[in-house]
């Protein structure tokens, strides 16, 4: 009976560790890419290659004062980053790295728990890690953080629905919650359910830069018109903590997208599961990063607009375009 | 808000508003520009510029100094658009006194002025996108000025505040090669305009940014004063370089780019149509520049003589003592001169006592003028709309609080 239990543990270990390592470098690799789209080096001083940097960070981040406006919550401006960064790391429990792997007569799945409502789980969590933001943005006491998390919270209702109904697609065609039957469904099918669901694929990646508050979508934190927005007044492993939460929830972004529409850890056998599901999500990551090099923000009425008037009539016309076909009216 | 009183307490309560301020320490305020902000929600009750953080004195400071040296304060008002600047004073300077230029310091200084204008529109571009939230155009719009600054470093030695041209003419000559240095950058820069142009021209969240917001009417423009780049986006085309032309613009060809719309939007693309103007007059300007000429007025009043000619020559000698002890004289007066800045109307209006040093020394600064509309361009927009609007009105603060 302790077996399952430690093996449980192992992963959540191993998983919060790759997602440590994953914000880490990807981190890097931003300010790297960045760097380079803009005609700079970016960090290449620490280690080879700048490779060391995110080390010299966290112990920058870890020296750092831990300040705190007189006028702030305490308890709620200390209780916001965890929130935040607890939610994002949560939401990976559900994602599947690879195939099941048979391990000394074992059969080990490449996910931590396995719930029948994984995708529901995935929302769910992805959800609840604006109210990090929100709270850190009202804790604050301080008119910038407000409008951030006031911005935070206009968005989130705006898009989030139109991102429920960008995967109901896929749960129409799959029969399931389930993100490893999902998987599994595309791998039996031959098809990765991009194909057949491209537009809600769009609409999906849109949301999901909107949901981890990304260019053109980084109205919380808008650094020309709100300072930093909700994390203002945080400093040292406070805003460490966001700033995981970010970098861990554009992993995880990549991730769902990954899992729903791009075959998760499918792929040709020359390479193992779990290198094509990494593969994948890193060339989300990189998208991730290009766009933000590119693109100026969206204004937040415009965003609401776009949420409410554009990407979510598409969003449900499709779907009922998806349900009309799945289930034989069409 | 502890030390309010009761009648103050009940009526802020009563408000359903909340008061900001953008600044002074800003990201997005170009410098201390400090707005104060009414806010319902994010939508903009009332902006209102609060300036002064950078004021320096320089109009009495200028009182003090010769005529020659007061050139050196220009520099410091408008920093990203110091020749124009120069220009201004030194033509005021010139008019009073009646000194003939030689023509080709005149082109010269056409050149530089033209320049620099690229540069400082340069900048704002860059800066303008980046409030939007798009970093990367800053910094290859910083890389093309980078090639303007290696041009005035070549020729004045200095980047940023080269205090190039003097009351006569001009500190130095060309260095060598330098025909064939801007011949190079002018040969680039179309193609770099044309790689800006499609990261904000084929880009519809830039179009949705900037189209009707910060709307200035005609009529509004001319009231607050406004002028340059802001006016000609409201359909008046005022160009001081074609309706009082100074330095020989009237030998050259150029259009003036305006829009009638008013909006931020309109004001990016005469900013941007203007740039392609300017590198027109370069190009027409430069084969008239010959590589060898006079530089600096023959008059020895105002001209520091040539080094050989002090050691050998007495009258030479007294010249060079007065004009550095003292500086020239100018005759009583008074004058205004304005140019065409990239912001607009840089003008200087000068009294003079017949002393070697200015009784009064007026700046009129473009972006003291155009930061007026401010109120006006954001009233019931939204906080990210004020950025915007500060951005393309293009301000410098040490030219709006000199």
């Amino acid at each position: 009976m302790i077996l399952p239990i430690v093996i449980l543990v192992v992963k959540i270990v191993v998983l919060i560790g790759i997602l440590m390592g994953g914000f880490a470098y990807t981190m890097l690799l931003e300010r790297r890419l960045l760097g380079f789209f803009q005609l700079r080096l970016g960090p290449n001083r620490v280690g080879p290659a700048g490779l060391l940097q995110p080390v010299a960070d966290g112990i920058k981040m870890m020296n750092k004062e831990d300040l705190m406006p007189t006028a702030a919550d305490p308890w709620v401006f200390r209780l916001a980053p965890v929130v935040a960064l607890t939610a994002a790391l949560a939401v990976d429990a559900v994602v599947p790295f690879g195939a099941p792997i048979h391990l000394f007569g074992l059969t080990i799945s490449l996910d931590i728990a396995n719930p029948s409502v994984g995708l529901l789980y995935a929302f769910a969590f992805s959800s609840l890690g604006v109210y990090g933001i929100v709270l850190g943005g009202w804790a604050s006491q301080n008119k910038y953080s407000l409008l951030g998390g006031i911005r935070s919270s206009a968005q989130v209702i705006s898009y989030e629905l139109a991102m429920g109904l960008s995967v109901m697609g896929v749960l129409v065609m799959t029969g399931t919650a389930n993100l490893e039957k999902i998987v599994q469904w595309q791998g039996a099918h031959h098809i990765w359910l991009f194909i057949p669901q491209i537009i809600p694929f769009l609409i999906f990646f849109f949301t999901a830069m909107a949901e981890t508050n990304r260019t053109p979508f980084d109205l919380p934190e808008a650094e020309s018109e709100l300072v930093a927005g909700y994390h203002t007044e945080y400093s040292g492993i406070r805003f460490a903590m966001y700033f995981i939460a970010e970098y861990v929830n554009m992993i995880t972004a990549s991730g769902l997208a990954v899992t729903l529409f791009f075959g998760g850890w499918l792929g040709f056998p020359f390479l193992p599961p779990i290198i094509w599901f990494l593969l994948k999500v890193g060339a989300f990551l990189l998208l991730f990063i290009w766009v933000r090099a590119t693109l100026p923000r969206f204004r937040y009425d415009h965003l609401m607009d776009f949420g409410w008037k554009v990407l979510l009539p598409i969003a449900f016309v499709y779907f009922l375009g998806t349900a009309a076909f799945a289930t034989g009216v069409l | 808000m502890a030390t309010d009183t009761p009648t103050d307490l009940r009526s802020a309560l009563s408000r359903d508003t909340m008061v900001i301020n953008l600044g002074p320490q800003h990201p997005a305020t170009h410098g201390v520009l400090r707005v104060r902000l009414e806010l319902d929600g994010e939508k903009v009750l009332r902006a209102d510029p609060v300036i002064g953080y950078l004021h320096t004195g320089f109009e009495k400071t200028a009182e003090t100094h010769t005529y020659q040296q007061a050139t050196t304060l220009t520099d410091r008002m408008d920093y990203l658009a110091p020749m124009s600047n120069n220009l201004a004073y030194v033509l005021a300077v010139e008019k009073l006194m009646g000194l003939e230029v030689p023509k080709r310091a005149q082109y010269i200084r056409v050149l530089f002025a033209e320049l620099t204008r690229i540069a400082s529109h340069l900048v704002w571009l860059g800066t303008a996108v980046m409030d939007l939230g798009a970093m990367s155009l800053f910094f290859y719009c910083f890389r093309e000025r980078e090639i303007i600054l290696d041009l005035v470093e070549a020729t004045t030695g200095v980047r940023m505040n080269p205090s190039y041209f003097r009351v006569g003419g001009l500190a130095y000559d060309l260095p060598e090669g330098f025909h064939s240095r801007c011949q190079a950058f002018m040969d680039d820069f179309p193609r770099w305009m044309t790689s800006f142009r499609g990261l904000i021209e084929k880009n519809p969240l830039v179009e949705d940014r900037l189209r009707g917001v910060g709307m200035l009417n005609r009529e509004q423009a001319l009231a607050l004063s406004v002028t340059g780049p802001m006016l000609r986006a409201t359909g008046f085309p005022l160009d001081l370089r074609r309706d009082e032309p100074y330095c020989f613009y009237d030998e050259f060809d150029f259009k003036v780019p305006t829009r009638t719309e008013g909006d931020s939007f309109a004001r990016m693309w005469v900013r941007i149509e203007e740039m392609y103007e300017s590198l027109s007059i370069l190009q027409q300007v430069l084969p008239k520049i010959s590589p060898q000429g006079p530089y600096m007025t023959a008059d020895r009043k105002v001209a520091l003589p040539p080094r050989e000619e002090i050691y050998g020559n007495m009258e030479a000698l007294i010249h060079q003592f007065k004009l550095v002890s003292q500086g020239f004289p100018v005759p009583k007066g008074e004058v205004y001169q304005g140019v065409e800045g990239p912001r607009g109307e840089m003008g200087f209006y000068l009294v003079s006592d017949g002393g070697p040093r200015p009784y009064r020394w007026r700046a009129r600064t473009p972006s003291f003028y155009n930061l007026q509309s401010l109120p006006d361009l954001c009233r019931g927009e939204l906080v990210a709309d004020v950025i915007v609007n500060i951005g393309t009105i293009d301000i410098v603060l040490g030219d709006v609080d000199k």
